[in-house]
């Protein structure tokens, strides 16, 4: 099944492929991914979505959690959560099917970006198995495109962000530097 | 970093990596220059820090993992740009499996020319994400001193492991002012070292209440220098210990609680004990497939305990009765401290708890083997262990010879017995007796490789020679990959493919050519003397012992087995463990 997970990362050269690199390391199936920064320049907000079997999920976010870029790995397929996604169709149709192409748009609260004699670019966003129903329907009216942004998600719940303080060193280095303890 | 400071010293990047190394107390590396790092050989040519110049950059890794397996602080070892770098990455996994401190350093070409394709360019920072626990590429001048100390900090924090820092030559070269730095900060590098204070009483209270416990201690005891702690602890609770490969020597192998290593070819009382407890306490180890075999099969009448800084460790393999996440050093300390104000279990079940496994030890101990014409492989690893007296470093490669030596040789304390675990990388055995050697030097240090293994490391013969390091190299020759040769044995009609290691250096000529003493025995009488004339040879010395071709490791568990359906010798039928 799959597994939704919001990651809060440093905005840093090569994050992305700590990521990803460790998706594919544990064999771990990438069904969606989307990045962008946060409100922070210096940090992003990635949502992925992982096809793995439910004993793994655990496993899953703890070992995105010790990657050091990763401030905070949350799994978001069990609890208080929106999922949306954003899904481009450009359809062709046959010039009598284009009201029952418009009608068909509207109920899916789609908008029609783009429209020309051979037929309509339409915008969706919802949960990504109505946009599967959409995607269904239209398939069904002519020869579409489709670009879809994977799934974007935004827990509800408040979780704290705990973070390692900075630690002071005199080039403790081989001296096992004082760990800050994060339990207390 | 912008706005130099006042008594700030202007100095090259070459020279600020030189300043932080000395800062983190480096005193020695193992390297081999290139094009794009001779402005750090430039600047270590009249500095006091030591570069070991090895012979294949693979070796670097390995023998600063040997130096920092042998110590606990970090490793250093340096490779240029390209090949140099794709060179090191077998010794960064090795390092990576076993939770092994080494910081490399690796050139690369100047910033405007990455991407370019240019001459000995390889995306080193690419390569290297999955072989280290962290990596860099400083694309800053201003950012160096600050990403070596991180380097250092991730390496021998939390989960020890391998941190590479690729550097760019014209970093290297770029001038600037040097400012010590104070403080480093990784928000998002979470470290836990306590332990739940909860957890450890119901661990303390567990321990208790067991009737039939048993200590399954790994290698993160030594990481987290617990011997001590875990000493202290089977005393007070006569809890009987298994030790893992990676763990040897945490707990004395004379130490009465010890009573062997346990798994694939662990001894039958440790393989039993474990699928026979009610109480497993898990100390700094990963139920890794070697140890366990088949999962569902293993301590399957136990409740577990697992002790682990890595939170991703705990319920990775087995999912624990009581999870604690910290450093194994201080949650023991902890543990032996609640410890202290109880009473003791269970009287009358732990005592026949011991008779037990001491039943088990009396019916099946390790199979020794001797033979009036040959020499046996056991009564190699036997003889090492009577000159070694359990206090000998002992290297090794991969295969049989890592398992009789992990059967029979003693080790009286922890960081004595080195070898690649995880990775089970051949070739490692000689280089990280150099990185052995060079940290420990009042050390008697042994080499004990296959001869496949030996001739992958063969280069470092000439390291060993420059040196003149008194490393003493056995090999134990049967002219075969034999632990290939042993499954092909025993699982594949005993068809002999590409296992036969037909050609064999003279080990007198060839250690004579470097110019130090070699030789080959083959008889048993010869064992005992040439060993003890090996020790006594103030310099190196190479060893061949040509042992019996076609002894296999026993007691084994066949892959997918579980560990108490082992099979003790031969000639057991193969169906018949299936």
């Amino acid at each position: 099944m799959l597994q939704v997970i919001s990651i809060l990362l440093e905005n840093k050269p090569g994050a992305l492929m700590r990521v990803t690199g460790l998706l594919t390391q544990r064999g771990y199936n990438i069904e969606s991914l989307t990045v962008a920064r946060t409100l922070d320049p210096e940090l992003s907000r990635m949502t992925i979505a992982v096809d793995v079997d439910d004993k793994i999920r655990p496993q899953v976010i703890k070992q995105m959690n010790k990657l050091i870029n990763v401030l905070q790995a949350t799994d978001l397929t069990d609890v208080p959560a929106v999922i949306r996604e954003l899904v481009l169709v450009r359809i062709r149709m046959a010039q009598e099917a284009r009201t029952a192409v418009l009608k068909e748009a509207e109920i899916f609260g789609g908008r029609v970006v783009d429209s020309s004699t051979e037929g309509f670019a339409i915008e969706v966003t919802g949960a990504p198995e109505k946009l599967n129903e959409f995607i269904d329907v239209m398939q069904s009216y002519g020869e579409i495109d489709v670009t879809r942004s994977g799934s974007l998600a935004i827990g509800l719940e408040n979780k704290k962000l705990r973070l390692q303080p900075p630690i002071a060193t005199v080039g403790a280095g081989n001296i096992r530097p004082v760990r800050e303890n994060m339990n207390a | 970093m912008s706005t130099p400071m006042i008594g700030a010293k202007l100095m090259s990047g070459a020279k600020m990596l030189l300043e932080c190394l000395v800062r983190e107390d480096v005193d020695c590396m193992f390297g081999y220059p290139g094009g794009v790092t001779l402005p750090f050989y430039d600047v270590l040519y009249d500095h006091p820090i030591r570069h070991v110049l090895v012979r294949h950059e693979e070796n670097a890794a390995f023998a600063a993992g040997g130096y920092a397996r042998a110590t606990g602080k970090v490793g250093v070892c340096c490779a240029t740009s390209g090949p140099g770098a794709t060179n090191l990455t077998t010794g960064l996994v090795d390092a990576m499996m076993d939770s092994i401190p080494i910081v490399a350093l690796t050139g690369q070409v100047s910033t405007k020319l990455i991407g370019s394709d240019a001459f000995q360019e390889a995306d080193t920072f690419g390569i290297t994400r999955s072989c280290t626990k962290h990596n860099y590429m400083v694309k800053r001048f201003e950012d160096l001193a600050q990403i070596i100390h991180e380097a250092f900090y991730l390496a021998n924090s939390g989960r020890p492991g391998p941190v590479l820092v690729d550097i760019p030559k014209d970093v290297f070269q770029a001038q600037g002012h040097y400012q010590p730095v104070t403080s480093i900060h990784l928000p998002g590098y979470k470290v836990f070292t306590e332990g739940h204070t909860g957890q450890i009483r119901r661990a303390a209270q567990l321990v208790q209440e067991a009737e039939r416990p048993l200590v399954y201690a790994g290698g993160g005891i030594l990481a987290a220098d617990a011997s001590a702690e875990l000493r202290e602890f089977v005393e007070k609770t006569d809890v009987p210990a298994v030790i893992t490969l990676m763990g040897l020597g945490a707990l004395s192998s004379n130490h009465p609680n010890f009573i062997s290593m346990p798994g694939m070819h662990g001894s039958y009382a440790s393989n039993m004990a474990l699928t026979q407890c009610d109480l497993l306490i898990a100390l700094g180890t990963r139920f890794d497939d070697r140890v366990t075999g088949r999962l569902a099969a293993f301590a399957p009448h136990a409740k577990v305990i697992h002790v682990d800084i890595d939170p991703a460790e705990i319920g990775k393999n087995r999912t624990p009765d009581v999870p604690i996440v910290g450093d194994v050093k201080r949650v023991l300390g902890k543990l032996n401290a609640l410890l202290a104000e109880k009473p003791e279990g269970p009287v009358g079940p732990r005592r026949a708890w011991w008779r037990q496994i001491r039943e088990w030890k009396e019916q099946h101990p390790l199979r020794t083997s001797s033979s009036e014409s040959e020499i046996k492989p056991q009564h190699l690893m036997a003889e090492i262990d009577r000159l070694s007296g359990g206090d000998a470093i002992v290297t090794s490669d991969v295969g049989q010879h890592q398992m009789w030596a992990a059967q029979f040789i003693r080790f009286n304390e922890p960081r004595l017995w080195l070898n690649s675990g995880g990775l089970g990388s051949m070739g490692f055995g000689l280089p990280a007796a150099i990185g052995a050697q060079f940290a420990r030097p009042d050390k008697l240090v042994f080499s004990l490789v296959g001869d496949g293994g030996f001739q992958m490391s063969i280069p470092e013969l000439a390291t060993i020679a420059s040196h003149g390091l008194p490393i003493k190299i056995v090999i134990m020759n049967n002219g075969y990959l034999g632990m290939v040769r042993q499954w092909q044995t025993l699982f594949y009609n005993d068809r002999l493919s590409s296992v036969e290691l037909d050609c064999f250096p003279d080990a007198a000529k060839l250690a004579g050519a470097y110019g130090f003493k070699g030789r080959t025995i083959d008889k048993p009488w010869e064992l005992g003397p040439a060993l003890e004339e090996a020790v006594h040879e103030p310099g190196p010395y190479l060893l061949n012992v040509k042992v019996s071709p076609l002894e296999n490791v026993y007691p084994m568990v066949p892959a997918g087995g579980a560990i108490n359906e082992m099979v003790l010798g031969p000639p057991e039928p193969v169906a018949a463990v299936r």
